[in-house]
């Protein structure tokens, strides 16, 4: 039988680019360290070239970001034929739209705090003072104001008075055409992780994020020591069980395979408010899968292999 | 890796619990004050997408190296291991080679400069040399005046120092003699002592204006007035469209300046090697720290580079660069006129960098991400201002990419400010954010 090899993608075209290189070389490294044959390939005009040049058992899209995340370069995997770790193209797209994958888990029964889409062209129709003082009024302060599709919090802003939500609203349009304004939740910040190593999907500890300076931005994201993590959660034994419930049901309810993460806040009054699905979370030294998965006792390395194989196999 | 804990005590979670978390960094609790200002911005991680080629990238100060003589360079680089090698890969003098500190002043010529080897000090780029000259005369606090805007790798240096910036600003004919006065002035009132005048005087970046040669005595007397030490940067001062170089504020003043060199936009910035002339208290502690810092430049650079100009036309070589840049100043130009007409816009006579002011309303930092979609990439104008202001500006270079790639860099750039100004009407003209992060540049934006 012949040595699996992977072909890692990662870098591409997307505000997130930075990120997805590192999460690449991250994921590349720690799969060599099993003995598996690793490729990295940042995403250009060459990848259908190199597809058919290095013939990998598997490829594992680690694009954060438009055309890695919202199932275009999955579309082209399922094209040639090509097996690959993650969601496919259908249940990619839907999780990567934010108010799409809201509506969907809502309909699952998912608590998810209230929120409005906004289209930049809604506004051009019906004037901004109007839109936003309605908004205000109807979902309360304070709100969060983000781009409907994209990660790393690029776009984000916390609003707590309603003369700041104009600059929110041009902040996040800088990242597309459409934002989303959501109310926003007092809690603990949990990331909760899935993962299927082939005999379906298995919920890691939860991830608890307690911004310690400003707010969980892409500084604090990346960068050690602005943000404390809590790997597992400090959580009661039944908060933490309805946390696994949601996050896996959120995985299930989306449709997406072997790797996700859900991010939530668990409110005040203990119910899980589901805020974010990452079918291509990010695998860098300070992001939250590898917390959760080392938290678990996984080794890295023998974890994202066993996925590997997991995908292979399914 | 694993993780490691910091004491619970630390934690101030709403949920009560005795478990310890982590902040990824054990050492959390031990950097300097100086360090807590070194983050990592959304602004950085948009610029890794502008090294793609698909992105063309209006953001860079790299120079065009394809214009070099590389087949020669090899060769020369090659002859400097293989004939000296023992001297070029061992340690060196830490003020720097005695030959390229002879060959340096020939260069400083072309401006005026009559100086000694021994005033030399040989730096790794120019950036350590402003780097060192902040180390000998900062303290936290201690006031730095600088133009506005100014060069982003030196406000990172101060930052670093945690000197406390003030701006002067600058119009088409560079710093403004009144409004230095000005700023002294009202310092002086305010019993706060300036450390030194930093002054980039030709083709300044991102500015892309000159000092004139009216004002250069003028401002060389305010600063002897005000007692304030002159720190002159001059990495583009050679590469001047048309006629020739002015003549450096060193050369008008031997005793009250500090003057930078670099070879890394006149010849080629991977050598990494530039220096510093300095009054000689001055440079004989800069030739202590430069010590303490690096112990010596590096030798194979130096004699790579003294061996590039006692065998190659360096002149020449300059002409070349000259031509080919202004060549991309035009194309710049001509495509701001036809694609930005309600912009204004700097001409320079020389160097890399066009300031752009956007029309009305308009934030270069908050439209950077659309542009990036866009796949054109600038530099905000709030990385040249200590204070994070300066959005309403951009800076533009032309070095690096083709006439073409800049003609459609611009078409681009006018289809994002397009997009912007429908947004700043829906929503009405939008506040500069205060308290802005300002970063440290990453190096090929230098």
């Amino acid at each position: 039988m012949s040595r699996t090899s992977v072909l890692v993608l990662a870098g591409g075209l997307s505000h997130e680019r930075d990120v997805s290189l590192r999460s690449g070389r991250r994921v590349a490294e720690a799969l060599r360290s099993t003995g598996l044959e690793v490729t990295v390939h940042d995403v250009d005009n060459d990848l259908l070239p190199a597809l058919s040049q290095v013939r990998p058992s598997i490829v594992w899209p680690l694009l954060h970001g438009a055309s890695g995340e919202d199932g275009s370069v999955r579309d082209i995997l399922e094209l040639v034929g090509q097996p690959y770790v993650g969601a496919d193209p259908r249940a990619s797209r839907v999780a990567w739209s934010k108010p799409i994958a809201k509506t969907v888990v809502g309909r699952a029964g998912i608590a998810t705090p209230r929120f409005v889409t906004l289209p930049q062209s809604l506004f051009r129709e019906l004037g901004a003072t109007l839109v936003l003082e309605s908004i205000a009024a109807n979902l309360g302060l304070p709100l969060v104001v983000k781009p409907a599709r994209g990660g790393s919090a690029l776009g984000v802003t916390v609003v707590h008075e309603a003369n700041a939500l104009p600059r929110a609203m041009v902040d996040a349009y800088a990242y597309g055409e459409t934002a989303i304004i959501e109310q926003a939740v007092a809690g603990t910040e949990l990331a909760v992780s899935v993962v299927d190593l082939g005999d379906g999907p298995v919920v890691l500890p939860a991830v608890e994020v307690v911004p310690r300076e400003g707010p969980y931005d892409y500084d604090a994201r990346y960068v050690p020591g602005r943000v404390e993590y809590f790997a597992p959660a400090r959580l009661a034994a039944e908060v933490a069980a309805r946390v696994a419930d949601v996050a896996l049901g959120v995985h299930e309810s989306l449709g997406l395979r072997h790797l996700s993460r859900t991010d939530l806040i668990v409110s005040d009054d203990g119910v899980p408010q589901f805020i974010d699905i990452n079918t291509a979370p990010g695998m860098t030294e300070t992001s939250l899968l590898p917390q959760a998965a080392e938290a678990a006792g996984h080794e890295l390395g023998e974890l994202y292999r066993a996925i590997v194989e997991g995908a292979l196999r399914s | 890796m694993t993780a490691h804990q910091t004491p619970a005590s630390e934690t101030s979670s709403p949920v009560p619990t005795s478990a310890a978390g982590t902040r990824l960094d054990p050492w959390i609790g031990a950097y300097a004050d100086r360090t807590h200002g070194m983050r990592a911005s959304e602004i950085r991680a948009l610029f890794a997408v502008a090294n793609r080629p698909e992105v063309v990238s209006l953001a860079g100060g790299m120079p065009y190296l394809e214009g070099l003589p590389l087949d020669a360079l090899a060769e020369t680089a090659r002859d400097v291991i293989a004939q000296r090698g023992t001297v070029a890969m061992q340690y060196g003098s830490g003020q720097g080679d005695q030959t390229l500190r002879e060959q340096i002043l020939e260069v400083m010529r072309l401006e005026g400069i009559d100086a000694h080897p021994d005033d030399v000090v040989v730096t790794t780029g120019s950036q350590q040399a402003l780097d060192l000259v902040t180390r000998l005369f900062i303290n936290p606090g201690d006031v730095v005046l600088a133009e506005a805007p100014s060069y982003v790798g030196a406000l990172g240096v101060f930052r670093a120092y945690q000197a406390d910036v003030q701006h002067a600003p600058l119009d088409e004919h560079g710093l403004v003699p009144e409004a230095l006065e000005d700023a002294l002035a009202r310092l002086a009132g305010e019993g706060r002592r300036v450390k030194f005048l930093y002054v980039v005087p030709n083709f300044h970046n991102p500015a892309g204006v000159t000092l004139s040669l009216e004002r250069r005595p003028r401002i060389l007397e305010i600063a002897r007035r005000y007692g304030v030490l002159v720190l002159e940067d001059n990495p583009y001062g050679l590469l001047g469209f048309e006629g020739e170089p002015l003549p450096a504020l060193r050369s008008l003043d031997e005793d009250g300046v500090i003057y930078l060199g670099s070879f890394s936009k006149t010849f080629a910035p991977g050598y990494r090697v530039g220096w510093a002339v300095a009054p000689h208290a001055v440079r004989e502690k800069l030739v202590i720290a430069s010590e303490s810092a690096i112990l010596c430049p590096s030798n194979a650079s130096q004699l790579a580079i003294s061996t590039y100009l006692a065998t190659h036309d360096w002149r020449g070589q300059i002409k070349n660069y000259r031509e080919l840049y202004r060549e991309r100043r035009d194309a710049m130009v001509s495509s701001l006129a036809e694609h930005l007409p309600d912009a204004t816009w700097t001409v320079p006579d020389g160097g890399f960098y066009t300031w752009v002011r956007l029309p009305e309303g308009l934030d270069a930092q908050a439209m950077l991400p659309r542009a990036v979609t866009a796949r054109v990439a600038y530099v905000p104008g709030t990385a040249f201002y200590a204070d994070g202001s300066g959005a309403d500006h951009m800076r533009l270079s032309f070095c690096f990419p083709t006439p073409e790639r800049i003609r459609e860099g611009v078409r681009r750039l006018a289809g994002v400010i397009a997009g912007e100004r429908e947004l700043v009407e829906i929503f009405g003209t939008v506040p500069e954010v205060e308290g802005r992060v300002v970063d440290s540049p990453v190096p090929d934006l230098a």
